[in-house]
């Protein structure tokens, strides 16, 4: 990958950019297009891409870049638009502090602890992957249980495999994407378990990482057991009742020296909380405003930071309105404040942006708590309602809001439904 | 199961559009010579699908090989173009002796006409001529 490790970092910039991944380039590139003159953007690791370096697969870009390609793609060509913007770029720096005054705290081992000032903060830090409540096991935890992402980095960056059996606890995406990955390289799958009646990934997935290798799918099934003292031996499965409540009577055994967790990711916000942003509990991402402005002024959040997205296209568009508004914002050219908030309503989980202005075009997005499997609709308030064929919780929706649909709208908030057609009556 | 189309046994397959994220449920009625009807596509893609599922089905297919490089031990590759199902396992096996040499562009050729599919193996990412000289440079700047 190109690097571009600026010789020095200025102590001032119109925009300073917490991580690097598809969310912390594109904002670097929306803020230069819309006139921020120095953009720095700081990420921990030695590359810039994030995440998206380790997701060798295919499946990205095909609305952002009209074209289909893989993670790393994805990542490069991302980094080639923001060094082609002029945009500076520090790896290996770790963000250790950030202020309300928007002082940032660096730390690298080139440069040592810098602090650098910013007009405005772009927070672009991504997710983790939830480890804590995927299995509530006493006792200790033989090697062998691993995330799925960790699995997906030992694999595909440094080439060595976790193990030769193994079992998946999850139905999510990047664990789908590893069963495959996986038997390619030769480890056997002997399954993936998920506690939910439905699965957590995307259809595709499901058909090309589990269906074609024959890898099965265990819908409201858990592991209820992990045996084995050094290292994995084998796990203990159950089917579970409506209340997810395992039924021991029911369990089996399977022999394997690998667990995958797959059960979901987590918005990655120490240095969000430590700056005192408010947070939305259901997203466990910082409130964000239409012009994806956190509650801290000047300080703006994209990408998994803000909520998980599925596809890094969303990340990068999200990110591209979060760079423009931070431009605006040194720039002396601000959005006018939102004066509509947006509230979860029927089967809707979490909201992102949490409020909207009638001035401009808008796109919410939302995920739905259950599933909804044909002739799904979505209702804005009274102002909008679209009908989709269906909606999963695995699958982030969208809505989106005209000005003139708020004309004649004069309230404060307005509630988002989904539910089926046929339940309208 | 079967069904009748004008007197003819037909047997339906089903198969899950992965056009786009909708996911719709895709039912192929066909016999021995050929599909008779589609039913399920929401869109044109959609119908495509099935055909191309049905007649010739593939996929994309993305691996690593090893690289000669001390930071980087493998470059992330892809097939140029989707490889017929059945031929997956054995593609990406054959690409596991493969070796690259950095410097490496993203999108250069490193295997051509794997297993005779007359399809071609691309780099997915660039990789700079050795990350050690990389660091060489960076921390002779640091010195400065
Ligand atoms: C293991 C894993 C696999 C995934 N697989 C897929 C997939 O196959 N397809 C898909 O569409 N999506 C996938 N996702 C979701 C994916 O995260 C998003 O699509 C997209 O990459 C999110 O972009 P982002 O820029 O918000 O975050 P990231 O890509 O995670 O980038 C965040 C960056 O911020 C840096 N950072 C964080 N904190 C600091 C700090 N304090 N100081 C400096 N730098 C910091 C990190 O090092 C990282 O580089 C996956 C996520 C994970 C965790
Ligand atoms: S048929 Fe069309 S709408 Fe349905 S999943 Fe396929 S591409 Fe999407």
């Amino acid at each position: 990958m190109i690097t571009t490790q600026p010789r020095q970092i200025a102590s001032a910039y119109d925009v300073v950019i917490v991580g690097a991944g598809p969310a912390g380039l594109a904002a670097a590139l929306g803020a230069r297009e819309q006139g921020a003159e120095s953009v720095l953007i700081v990420d921990r690791e030695r590359e810039a891409g994030g995440i998206l370096l380790q997701c060798i697969h295919s499946g990205f870009g095909l609305q952002y870049f009209k074209e289909e390609v893989t993670g790393p793609e994805y990542a490069e060509r991302s980094l080639e638009a923001a060094i082609e913007h002029d945009v500076d770029i520090l790896t290996d720096a770790f963000v250790m502090d950030l202020t309300e005054d928007r002082r940032l705290v660096l730390m690298s081992p080139e440069h040592g602890v810098v602090i650098v000032r910013a007009g405005a903060v772009v927070l672009a830090m991504g997710a983790r992957e939830r480890t804590r409540g995927a299995i509530q096991i006493p006792g200790t935890r033989p090697a062998g249980v691993l995330t799925a992402g960790l699995a997906q980095k030992m694999v595909n960056l440094h080439g060595y495999l976790p193990g030769r059996r193994a079992v998946i606890l999850g139905s999510g995406d990047i664990g789908l994407i590893m069963a495959r990955r996986l038997t390619l390289e030769g480890v056997e799958v002997a399954g993936v378990f998920e506690i939910m009646p439905y699965a957590n990934g995307l259809g595709r997935n499901i058909v090309q990482c589990l269906q074609d290798y024959d890898i099965p799918l265990h819908l409201s099934t858990t592991v209820i057991d992990i045996h084995g003292h050094d290292r994995v031996e084998r796990v203990t499965v159950a089917p579970v009742d409506e209340e997810l409540t395992p039924d021991a009577s029911r369990a089996w055994d399977i022999p394997c020296d690998t667990l995958l967790l797959s059960v979901g990711l987590i918005p990655e916000n120490e240095l969000s909380r430590t700056l005192g942003v408010r947070m939305d509990p259901l997203t466990n991402g910082p409130m964000v405003t239409s012009a994806m402005e956190t509650s801290v002024p000047g300080v703006f959040a994209a990408g998994n930071v803000v909520h998980i997205n599925d596809l890094a296209d969303w990340v990068s568009e999200e990110a591209l309105i979060a760079g423009r508004s931070a431009a605006r914002r040194v720039t002396g050219n601000p959005h006018p404040a939102d004066n509509i908030r947006v509230i979860p309503g029927e089967n809707v989980g979490a909201v992102v942006p949490q409020s909207v202005s009638s001035d401009r075009p808008h796109r919410i997005s939302f995920r739905v708590n259950r599933p909804i499997l044909e002739d799904a609709v979505i209702k804005l308030g009274d102002v909008r309602r679209r009908r989709v064929r269906a909606l999963a919780p695995a699958e982030m929706a969208t809505i989106n809001i005209a000005p003139r649909l708020l004309e004649s709208f004069h309230g404060d908030a307005l509630r988002l439904d989904a539910f089926a057609a046929a339940e309208e009556g | 199961m079967t069904t009748t189309h004008e007197g003819h046994e037909a047997e339906t397959f089903v198969y899950l559009c992965t056009g786009c994220p909708l996911g719709c449920s895709l039912e192929v009625d066909a016999t021995e010579e050929g599909i008779l009807e589609i039913r399920g596509a929401t869109c044109k893609i959609g119908e495509r699908h099935a055909e191309q599922e049905h007649t010739d089905p593939r996929r994309p297919v993305s691996t690593t090989v090893r690289l000669d490089d001390p930071v980087h031990p493998r470059l992330p590759v892809r097939a140029a173009a989707p490889v017929p199902k059945g031929l997956v396992a054995p593609f990406v096996a054959h690409l596991r002796d493969v070796v690259v040499q950095p410097p490496v562009d993203r999108g250069e050729v490193l295997a051509t006409d794997v297993l005779g599919t007359g399809i071609d193996v691309i780099a997915t990412r660039s990789m700079a001529a050795a990350a050690r000289e990389d660091t060489d440079a960076r921390l002779a700047t640091a010195d400065r």
